[in-house]
C-alpha cells in the first residue's frame, strides 16, 4: 500500500512552551480524500505548517509520496500543493502573475505555465479577472484563485485548510463538485474544515485531531456507524396540535408542521411510520436533524460519549 | 477541456531553481519600476538637490579638494550615497513587505532553495540601485565633467556595494517587525555612516584620531574606492577597499542564509 502522507511521532512545541503536537502518527493512502478534523487549537494549522515548511518541528516524520520533508524537501515539496485558510498572496499583483510567479517558483517556465493557468481560471471562473489585480476579487474569487495556485504544479497531495470558509452554499457546491473531479483523477485530497458537512459529504477517511494527539482514525463510514442516535425531522402533511405518542421512540413538535424523531441505532423507521399512520399523521419529506459527524465531534472532543 | 491535458508535473521541469530566480528578478525588477515615482524619482531630486547646493553654491566658496574642483570631488561620493541606499531600500522594503503580506510564503512552500530566493532579491536590489546610479550618474553630467580613470573599479564597487547593502538590507527585512523597523536602519546608521564616510571631504583634512575612527566605516572604503575609479584619488588602499567589501559581502551572505535556513522572522 502506497501513502501521500505519512507522519511518524510528529511533536512541536512552541518558544513559549506550548505543545500543539504531542508526538502524533498519521498515514493517508495515495488517491484518498481525508478529513482532518478538530476544534480551534487542536493542532491542524500546526500540522500543515509543518507538512508546507511554515512551521519547524520539534522532532519526528513526515513523508509526502514517499519523500522524506528534511532530506529530500525538493521531491516533496514538489509533490504537495497548499491551500491556506489566509489569503497569502500579493494583493497588489494581477490574478494571472500569481499563478505565473507561483508556476515560476516550481520551475515551470511562463510559456509552459500559461495553458495550464489558462485552464484553472477558466475552470474555477477566473478568467475574465485575469488582469484584474488579485485586492479586488471578491473573497470567494480570492479562495478559488488559491485553489488554482496550489493546483498550477499539479501535485500528487493537495491540502485544503479550511477551503470554504466564508464562501456561500452555490460556491461551496462547486468547489465540491471540483475537488470530486480532481481526487477522481488521482489527486489524494487532504481536507481540514469546520464545515462537518463538507467532511461527511467528500471524505472516505477521517481524523479527529484534539489538544495535539490524533484521538480517532477511520473511515467516515465506520465513524458514522458508531453513532447511537439519529434525530430524524418529518415535514407534515398537513399541522398537529399535539405530539403523537409513538412507544420506544422519543417525539418532539417543533412546530405544528415539523415532527423531530430521535430513532437509536437497532430501531426501526417502519414502527415511526406505522405508528404515525395510526396517528392519521402523513409525512411529505424527512431529514436527519443535525450533522451527523458534527455529533461525534462534539463528543470526542468534548470528552463525552455517546 | 481535460484535466489530464496538464498532468506534466513540477517534477517534470527538472531542477527549479534556474526558473525560480528568474521569477523573483522578474517579480522584483517589475516591482520597482511598477512604483517608480517613489523609487527612482527621489533620488534623482535629491541628488540634484546637492549638486546646486553643495556642489555649485557652496563649493565654489570651497575650491579644490584632493586635486579637483569640489563638485567633481563630491559626484562619486553622492553616485555611491544612492547605490547604498536603493539597494539597502530595495531589498528591506520588498522582503519585509512580502512578510506582512504572507506572500513570503509562496516561495516558502515550494521547492526553490534558500540561497536562490535570497540571490532573487539581492538581484532585484542591485538591478534598482544600478539603476538609480545610472540616473544620479546622468545628471550629474550637467554639472560637471566625469572621466573614467579606472572602469574596472567602477564596475566592481559599484556591484559590490549594491550586493552588500542588498545582503544587508535583506537581514534587516528579516529581523523587521513592523513597517517602522524597515527604516530605523538607514536612517540612524547608513545616512550618518554615509556623512561620515567622506562623500563630502577627505579624511586627510580630519585630525588624526578622527581620522582613525572614521576607517572604522566600512562607506568610506566604498566611497574611496569608487572615487578611485572615477577620479583616479582615494583616502584609502584599494587593497584594503575591496578586501574590506568582499569579507563583508561574504559574512553578510552567510548570516543571510543561515537566517532563512532557520526561519528567522517568516517560520514559527
Amino acid at each position: 500500500m502506497s501513502y501521500a502522507l505519512e507522519i511518524n511521532g510528529l511533536k512541536k512545541t512552541y518558544d513559549n512552551g506550548f505543545e500543539a503536537l504531542k508526538g502524533i502518527d498519521l498515514a493517508v493512502e495515495t488517491g484518498d480524500f481525508f478529513a482532518l478534523l478538530g476544534p480551534n487549537g487542536a493542532g491542524k494549522s500546526t500540522t500543515i505548517g509543518i507538512l508546507c515548511s511554515l512551521v519547524n518541528k520539534s522532532s519526528g516524520s513526515v513523508k509526502v509520496m514517499g519523500y522524506d520533508i528534511d532530506t529530500d524537501f525538493g521531491m516533496a515539496k514538489r509533490r504537495l500543493g497548499v491551500v491556506p485558510q489566509e489569503f497569502n498572496f500579493n494583493q497588489f499583483e494581477k490574478t494571472e502573475n500569481i499563478l505565473i510567479n507561483t508556476a515560476g517558483y516550481y520551475g515551470i517556465p511562463r510559456d509552459q505555465a500559461m495553458p495550464r493557468i489558462e485552464h484553472y481560471l477558466k475552470r474555477l471562473g477566473l478568467w475574465d479577472k485575469r488582469d484584474n489585480p488579485s485586492r479586488a476579487l471578491s473573497g470567494g474569487m480570492k479562495r478559488r484563485l488559491l485553489i488554482a495556485r496550489a493546483l498550477v504544479h499539479q501535485p500528487d497531495l493537495l491540502i485544503l485548510d479550511e477551503p470554504t470558509a466564508g464562501v456561500d452554499i452555490e460556491l461551496r457546491r462547486g468547489m465540491w463538485d471540483f475537488l470530486t473531479e480532481i481526487n477522481s483523477q488521482g489527486t489524494t485530497i487532504i481536507l481540514t474544515t469546520h464545515y462537518l458537512e463538507e467532511a461527511e459529504a467528500l471524505c472516505r477517511n477521517v481524523s479527529i485531531i484534539n489538544q495535539g494527539e490524533i484521538i480517532v482514525h477511520s473511515s467516515t463510514r465506520d465513524l458514522l456507524a458508531t453513532l447511537h442516535t439519529v434525530t430524524f425531522v418529518c415535514d407534515l402533511a398537513s399541522p398537529v396540535q399535539s405530539v403523537p405518542t409513538i412507544d420506544g421512540y422519543e417525539c418532539v413538535l417543533a412546530d405544528p408542521m415539523t415532527l423531530e424523531v430521535e430513532v437509536d441505532k437497532g430501531q426501526s423507521l417502519n414502527e415511526v411510520f406505522a405508528a404515525l399512520s395510526a396517528h392519521e399523521v402523513s409525512v411529505i419529506s424527512m431529514r436527519t436533524k443535525t450533522n451527523r459527524l458534527e455529533e461525534l465531534f462534539v463528543s470526542m472532543t468534548s470528552g463525552g460519549a455517546r | 477541456m481535460s484535466l489530464a491535458n496538464y498532468e506534466e508535473k513540477a517534477t517534470d521541469f527538472g531542477n527549479p531553481n534556474w526558473v525560480a530566480y528568474q521569477t523573483i528578478v522578474r517579480t522584483e525588477i517589475r516591482r520597482f519600476t511598477r512604483i517608480w515615482v517613489q523609487t527612482m524619482i527621489p533620488p534623482a531630486i535629491t541628488m540634484t538637490l546637492y549638486f546646486i547646493i553643495f556642489g555649485s553654491l557652496i563649493g565654489r566658496r570651497i575650491g579644490e579638494m584632493g586635486g579637483f574642483d569640489y563638485m567633481a570631488y563630491i559626484v562619486p561620493g553622492l553616485i555611491m550615497m544612492s547605490v547604498i541606499t536603493n539597494s539597502y531600500a530595495n531589498v528591506s522594503s520588498s522582503f519585509f513587505g512580502s512578510k506582512f503580506g504572507r506572500f513570503v510564503e509562496e516561495m516558502l512552500v515550494s521547492p526553490i532553495s534558500n540561497q536562490t530566493i535570497l540571490l532573487g532579491y539581492v538581484t532585484g536590489g542591485v538591478a534598482r540601485a544600478v539603476s538609480v546610479g545610472i540616473i544620479v550618474t546622468i545628471l550629474s553630467l550637467f554639472f560637471t565633467h566625469l572621466a573614467i580613470h579606472n572602469i574596472f573599479a567602477v564596475v566592481s564597487i559599484t556591484l559590490l556595494t549594491a550586493v552588500l547593502f542588498s545582503l544587508l538590507g535583506f537581514i534587516n527585512g528579516v529581523y523587521a517587525k513592523r513597517f517602522d523597523d524597515v527604516s530605523i536602519v538607514p536612517t540612524f546608521v547608513l545616512t550618518p555612516l554615509t556623512y561620515l564616510g567622506g562623500v563630502f571631504f577627505s579624511i586627510d583634512l580630519l585630525p588624526d584620531f578622527w581620522a582613525g575612527v572614521a576607517q572604522l566605516n566600512p562607506i568610506l572604503y566604498v566611497v574611496n574606492a569608487f572615487r578611485f575609479g572615477i577620479l583616479g584619488v582615494s583616502d584609502i588602499s584599494l587593497g584594503w577597499a575591496y578586501g574590506i567589501l568582499i569579507s563583508m559581502t561574504i559574512v553578510a551572505y552567510v548570516i543571510a542564509v543561515r537566517l532563512l535556513a532557520n526561519g528567522a522572522g517568516v517560520r514559527s
